[in-house]
């Protein structure tokens, strides 16, 4: 095993190279791609190195190149896909709703459709409109789709390289706040040898709370571990890693211990990932909960300009707001620190 | 060629789906060409064809050269035209008997493909069995072509499953429902053969009539001509130059907007700006769909890159059983596309040559029945699927959630066991009620 230090952006193109290089069938598609490397450099080298053929810059549209995966996929192909923006994965919609995601179920089990959609997801940087989108739900809500978000360089190589090599379509966000985080990473971990591809990750143990987060989370989260052990809160951080599906037994198994349940996430909070665990940890936790599960998450709001993403983008102060409602150093349930009751 | 036909009025019907009342009898007379001029809207669009509304044989000669082997005269070339002539009985045949079958409650719904059997029957027959296809949900007779049984044509109409084949088997994907999702499907096949052949996993064929590399169809109606993704298709497909067909069906209804609501110009206007060859063709003109496919089908499979075909044809029912044309279009309108039916116009050629005799005719009509009868007792005997199935195939590999609700419903659907008998049908409320006070 030989490591290299990578920022998270450079483990994802050695993921890609690690494996265009292991199986030909597998094509890179996507806007800007070639020559230029992405607009992140994620694909940075892989034309030259594979050619054209094989790092396909497309027109620009996202349908098509959805479509296109669709068929690819069919002919035999490992195709990933690159959509430039989150926001502007939305064209694609019925390609990947109803065309990738179901076509395996639509055949019988005839067609199988490994492909990857990469997508740099959510905000804080200060982008432009629809540049900032955290849309995990919708895919999350899809039959067919698998859906995971990495938080780490070494989990950028290798969990890639598990979405490609899945034979069925995975959704693969990529958090661009983390793109130039480094860590240690071996691209070329066997995969029999990582934690599977579906599993969440205990990243910091407690005994007091579960915050449960994902992506670019993951580091507001432990940030919030070490701030609240100052104050002698001792939160156990889990990374969830795969959103679909979601790793309800690491969750459970946590939950039972500390009581206390806290989700994080950036996009919106209705119907959100946030949503379904609070849900499950309550139906399977309920015994063990010393108080109402709260969540910590983007409002349902379009998302903001960026001299007001502050209000929408969870930081480490409303985590930690979120973690004294759930221990009842503050009023209940979320979004109700004014001890104001919503939805009503 | 240049064009004899005179009036305008035939072409007025295929670019007016309905509006006009002109008929289309009595514009020719047997001495007119196939082929035809168009004064559409904001261009002229050709028209070419070799059988007139007749029947009558008109020489063309970008037409004939793909037409050799029907044209040669001898018993291959009857044998070949009695086919042609078969498939579109025989697609006919199946299309009324479904129609029956969806009356009585045997299917759910069925998409009639009346009026559109040259079209389908003459591009399939272009294909080669390693070829693929993209079809809508009307391509019966195609499908009939590529080797799915009757049967397995009505399974999903039937509701059963979502697939009544391996796509793999047949070379042709399971029917689409998204208007024009497909066409892109096809791009992104057709690529994948480009980089078969590259690759060197797939040779182009040689030393036969139709010769290079597997190609890719997809087959598209008027209406999806509007959808972002055929649009988005010939992009692709023109950017690439992948081995593709564009095949669009013009059946001049979109269930109740004519397809002067897709266009103002004919559909084939549309190719080249994006830099795709496109032709028009007499889509109830088997011959002639025949030719411009094959010419297609060369040029995909020898590097040529993509084509663009429309056939004008007729949906001479309705959009589906669900559906009722009289509430949008005239009488006289299906009346004057009966004249220009595809299965008459080939019977009559076939019959002025000799092709075709009455024993023919009554074979093929058993033929048919025969079909018919085996569609119709395989269809009534599909079992229903066991409930459990719908857990199937959601993932190609394990996914812990579906398995969790697989093994919720199976635990629900035991506890009707001591009412019904059974473990695994009991699922209606009639079945509930009669749990009564235990549930």
């Amino acid at each position: 095993m030989t490591t290299q230090t990578l920022t998270l952006a450079k483990a994802l193109g050695a993921g890609l190279r690690r494996a265009m290089t292991d199986d030909p069938t597998v094509m890179v598609l996507g806007e800007d791609i070639g020559r230029l490397g992405g607009v992140y450099r994620v694909t940075d080298g892989l034309q030259a190195e594979f050619g054209p053929r094989r790092v396909v810059d497309t027109p620009l549209a996202e349908s098509g190149i959805l479509g296109t995966a669709v068929g690819l996929a069919y002919r035999g192909y490992r195709p990933v896909v690159e959509i430039q923006f989150d926001g502007f994965v939305y064209v694609a919609f019925d390609q990947i709703v109803s065309q990738l995601a179901k076509m395996h179920a639509r055949t019988n089990g005839a067609v199988k459709l490994p492909v990857t959609i990469r997508i740099p997801v959510a905000g804080g940087i200060g982008a432009a409109e629809h540049h900032s989108e955290s849309p995990e739900a919708y895919f999350v809500h899809t039959a067919g789709l698998r859906v995971v978000s990495v938080a780490t360089p070494q989990d950028a190589a290798t969990v890639l390289r598990q979405a490609i090599a899945c034979d069925d379509p995975v959704v693969f966000f990529e958090p661009k706040r983390r793109y130039h985080v480094k860590g240690e990473v071996d691209p070329d971990l066997p995969l029999d040898d990582a934690p599977p591809m579906g599993t969440a990750r205990v990243v910091a143990p407690g005994d007091d709370v579960t915050l449960v987060t994902f992506g670019s989370h993951v580091a507001t989260a432990l940030d919030a571990a070490v701030a609240a052990s100052d104050e002698g809160t001792s939160i156990e951080v889990i990374d969830l890693r795969s959103l679909s599906p979601i790793d309800h037994d690491t969750i459970a198994a946590s939950v039972r211990r500390t009581g206390r349940l806290v989700v994080l996430h950036e996009g919106p909070r209705q119907a959100g990932v946030g949503a379904e665990i609070a849900s499950v940890v309550t139906e399977r936790c309920f015994e063990f909960l010393e108080a109402p599960p709260v969540r910590v998450t983007g409002y349902d709001i379009p998302y903001p300009p960026a001299k007001l993403e502050t209000n929408q983008v969870p930081d480490l102060d409303r985590v930690l707001d979120g973690v004294d409602r759930v221990l009842g150093r503050a009023p209940s349930g979320s979004g109700a620190t004014a001890g104001v009751e919503v939805g009503a | 060629m240049p064009s004899t036909m005179g009036s305008t009025s035939r072409d007025d019907l295929s670019r007016a789906g309905g509006a006009r009342t002109e008929t289309a009898s009595g514009t020719t007379d047997g001495t007119t060409a196939g082929s035809t001029d168009d004064g559409w809207g904001g261009g002229a669009a050709r028209t070419v064809g070799v059988l007139d509304e007749k029947g009558v044989r008109h020489p063309d000669p970008a037409l004939d050269r793909w037409l050799t082997d029907v044209d040669a005269g001898d018993q291959e070339a009857r044998a070949t035209l009695l086919g042609l002539y078969e498939d579109m009985v025989v697609a006919r045949r199946i299309d009324a008997e479904a129609t029956a079958l969806q009356r009585q409650g045997e299917l759910a719904l069925w998409p009639p493909l009346q009026g559109q059997e040259a079209a389908q029957v003459g591009s399939a027959t272009a294909l080669r069995d390693d070829d693929f296809v993209f079809s809508s949900y009307r391509e019966h007779a195609v499908a009939r072509r590529r080797g799915v049984t009757p049967v397995d044509l009505l399974r999903v109409w039937r509701g059963v499953t979502a697939s009544g084949w391996d796509p793999y088997s047949v070379g042709m994907a399971t029917p689409q429902v998204i208007i024009g999702a497909q066409a892109l499907h096809g791009v992104g096949y057709a690529l994948g053969i480009q980089a078969d052949v590259e690759r060197g996993v797939v040779a182009p064929v040689t030393g036969s009539s139709d010769d290079g590399t597997p190609a890719a169809v997809a087959y598209v109606g008027d209406g999806a001509m509007s959808q972002g993704d055929v649009n988005e298709a010939f992009v692709f497909a023109a950017t690439w130059q992948v081995p593709y067909v564009l095949f669009c069906q013009n059946n001049q209804w979109a269930i109740s907007e004519p397809v002067t609501l897709q266009s103002p110009v004919p559909l084939v206007q549309r190719a080249s700006g994006f830099g795709v060859p496109g032709v028009r063709v007499d889509g109830n003109d088997v011959l002639a769909v025949l030719a411009v496919t094959r010419e297609a089908l060369h040029r995909a499979r020898t590097g040529g890159g993509p084509t663009f075909v429309e056939a004008v044809t007729y949906r001479m029912g309705p959009h589906t059983t669900a559906d009722d044309p009289t509430r949008y279009r005239d009488a006289s309108e299906l009346d004057a596309w009966a004249e220009r039916d595809p299965i008459a116009r080939l019977a009559a050629y076939l019959r002025a040559g000799g092709l075709l005799t009455d024993d023919d005719e009554a074979r093929v009509r058993e033929a048919a029945d025969a079909v018919a009868a085996e569609l119709r007792a395989g269809v009534v005997a599909i079992e229903d699927p066991t409930p459990l199935s719908v857990f199937d195939h959601v993932y190609a590999e394990p996914h812990p959630t579906v398995a969790a609700e697989r093994a919720e419903h199976a635990a629900y659907l035991e506890g009707f066991a001591d009412a019904t008998g059974t473990t695994t049908t009991g699922t209606t409320t009639t079945d509930r009620a009669a749990q009564g006070a235990d549930r």
